[in-house]
């Protein structure tokens, strides 16, 4: 089944690697997949901070790309996968890429929700306590609680929850920057709550709340490796 | 706003997150209020259809805003009640004063009100050297201690029972122990004469009911009602948006109220008053006035973020709300704090860029619109806010990146040639500092690393 990988500007940018884990995991899934030729960004980044313009130039580019190829379009993602379903056919409307817009947002899925479906189950003995977090579009505006959840269980993770499960991380794009002071507080609270569930690992599915957390997590010196939920099932 | 807005959103936000028993305070209070928000709900046979049902009510309401203020003005007045239209904040105070003088009244007997903290009328009073005394315990509290209300219906929430015994001891003149009981007792004894000598009592109004006339208020500690019932005179401030159009749309309103702001099923008192006292009629105040405050709302309706006026003031989104929960109100430095107050501040204040900046004081998360009960997109209202602010407040060189940036990453090899770049960058030892918004991330966080886990 021809399956299409959008790998997204932070990976591409700052984890490379994990675009071949993705793949990885896909294949395992069923599926053959390929890379999104030409696609570069959803335009999230210039949408949060109130540049519509500078965001739909963008995605239009990643719309015509995406709209050229055939099969799933899958996201490793939350917030780029909502972008993708929700926003891009409001900010694209009255553009050409219009009906472009609409038909991938009719084909995009999230990395879990998609491998929570076919994803065999590895019975691996990986046994290690995972706590994950929950990224804000993921499970506000994808409505997904479940996919990662069972995923890392069937990989042998015990996932471990936290009292805040569905609070912000802090990350929120350039808040994460404008408003340095309050996103890290947020993520402190975050983070503690995580080492206090006794987990060495926390997951997610947005890099983004992962480089946040992170880099946080290392400047504090804090027992907790933070990464992508498609780093831990590798 | 508030007056003159102290420093910037980030400096004050600074401050609010160096006040440990500020952060402790909002978090503990929201937590209780969230948790028994939750409960509430969950009692309800079906509360995802009732909260369709408030936000259409809503909608339909300000849709139709015009006639059903003026159904509602003449149901009201044909009972002798006075309405006053008032356009600002200033004709809204002038109106207050004038009631005042024709009274010869010196003393004040103040219910909880919001659109009262909007016009900044306490300010103009005690200008005007009439006594106001603020009647609901937390509102109490944050006057003694020269303070502006941090929350919607909490107004004293940055404040634990310590702080609050301070304040109340150095009122008294003794010590008030700080537990709750003796506090609550203190203020009781001591605000019962205020109601007694009060010529007037000023209130806010939660709706107004078109087709009754009448008006609602509602509240926990029964000091609306005295406010309302023993001064020759009542006054109350509302919203022009704050009308439902009869009984049966208030039901679905104080069903959700309650349960969306603190987790009761209804407030202690729910007051319905229709007017000043009829003959025959043994109790109720001589004269009732209503001001109808504008102040800028025409401006919102009929625009894009006409569904922001929907909103039924329980704080609901202020309680879940990750910003809110570690810098507080005051942090926002305006008269409407958390999620509903950044959207509701820039559009009431639209050419003060301080207010403006509120459009910022979120990461978009949604919660607030998650727990809304008549479904306010909140967050997606912040990021067209953001939109409109750009030409105004955003920085040229931020302005000539994002378009430098845009322009590179529509084109093939501009992405990879940044790609690239990225790449590189992250094969160097990490930097611990940098100019403008990678200076803001490493201020705290390490730059990001290449590699993830298991490789």
């Amino acid at each position: 089944m021809p399956v299409v990988l959008f790998a997204t500007c932070l990976v591409d940018s700052v984890r490379p690697d994990m675009t071949g884990q993705v793949l990885d995991l896909l294949e395992r899934a069923g599926g053959a997949p390929v890379l999104a030729r030409g696609a570069t960004c959803c335009g999230q980044p210039a949408f949060n901070a109130g540049f519509n313009k500078d965001a739909a130039r963008v995605a239009s580019r990643t719309v015509r790309a995406l709209d050229s190829s055939v099969g799933a379009i899958v996201v490793p993602s939350g917030s780029c996968a909502t972008m993708l379903l929700r926003h891009l056919p409001q900010l694209l409307a009255g553009t050409r890429w219009e009906s472009a817009a609409k038909a991938v947002s009719g084909r995009v899925q999230e990395l879990s929700t998609y491998l929570a479906r076919r994803l065999p189950s590895t019975q691996s003995s990986a046994d290690e306590a995972v706590a994950y977090h929950d990224s804000c579009h993921m499970l506000r505006e994808l409505g997904e609680h479940e996919a990662p959840r069972a995923l890392l269980a069937a990989a042998g993770h015990a996932v471990r929850e936290m009292p805040g499960q569905d609070r912000c991380c802090g990350f929120g794009g350039t808040f994460s920057v404008k408003l340095p002071a309050i996103s890290v507080a947020m993520a402190d609270e975050k983070l503690d709550e995580a080492v206090a569930t006794g987990a060495r690992v926390l997951a997610s599915c947005d890099l983004s709340c992962v480089l946040h957390l992170d880099g946080r997590a290392r400047r504090r010196g804090l027992p907790l490796e933070v990464c992508h939920l498609a780093e831990v099932l590798t | 706003m508030t007056g003159p807005v102290p420093l910037t959103l980030s400096r004050r936000a600074d401050l609010a997150l160096d006040d440990p028993a500020l952060r402790s305070s909002v978090r503990n209070a929201t937590s209780v209020m969230g948790v028994g928000r939750l409960d509430a709900l969950a009692r309800l046979e079906n509360p995802d259809q009732l909260r369709d049902a408030a936000r259409a009510a809503r909608a339909s309401t300000l849709a139709d805003l015009p006639r059903l203020l003026a159904t509602w003005a003449d149901a009201f007045e044909s009972r002798g009640g006075k309405v006053c239209w008032a356009k600002d904040a200033s004709e809204a105070v002038a109106y207050v004063l004038t009631v005042l003088k024709r009274h010869g009244a010196t003393t004040v007997a103040k219910g909880k009100s919001m659109a009262t903290e909007e016009i900044h009328l306490n300010a103009a009073l005690g200008a005007a050297g009439i006594n106001v005394v603020e009647t609901d315990l937390g509102e109490f509290i944050i006057q003694l201690a020269g303070e502006t209300p941090s929350h919607l219906i909490a107004p004293a929430i940055h404040k634990n029972r310590f702080q609050v015994a301070d304040l109340l001891s150095a009122d008294a003149g003794f010590d008030v122990p700080p537990a709750i009981d003796a506090e609550v007792a203190y203020a009781r004894a001591r605000l019962r004469e205020s109601f007694l000598s009060a010529d007037v009592g000023i209130t806010g109004v939660n709706f107004a009911v078109a087709e009754a006339g009448a008006i609602c208020l509602v509240e926990n500690e029964g000091n609306g009602r005295l406010c309302t019932s023993l001064p020759r005179v009542h006054i109350a401030v509302m919203g022009m948006e704050r009308v439902v159009a009869d009984w049966a749309e208030l039901d679905v309103m104080l069903s959700l109220l309650a349960r969306s702001a603190t987790g009761q099923d209804l407030t202690v008192y729910t007051n319905i008053l229709s007017g000043p006292r009829q003959p025959g009629e043994v109790d109720g105040p001589e004269q009732m006035h209503v001001i109808v405050l504008d102040n800028a709302r025409s401006d919102i309706l009929g625009s894009e973020f006409q569904e922001a006026l929907a909103c039924i003031r329980c704080g609901a989104c202020l309680n879940t709300c990750p910003v809110y929960r570690n810098i507080g109100g005051h942090a926002y430095g305006s008269v409407y704090a958390g999620p509903i107050g950044a959207v509701l501040t820039p559009l009431l204040n639209q050419h003060e860029p301080a207010a403006r900046e509120l459009a910022e004081a979120s990461s978009l998360c949604g919660a607030c619109h998650d727990v809304c009960p008549v479904r306010i997109p909140l967050h997606d209202m912040l990021q067209q806010l953001r939109v409109r602010h750009v030409p105004q407040d955003a920085p040229r060189l931020r302005r000539a990146a994002f378009r430098l940036w845009s322009l590179l990453w529509s084109t093939r090899g501009g992405y990879r040639t940044s790609v690239w770049l990225a790449r590189a960058a992250l094969r160097l030892p990490a930097p611990r500092r940098g100019p403008g918004w990678a200076g803001a991330w490493l201020s705290s966080r390490e730059a990001p690393r290449r590699k993830g886990r298991k490789l």
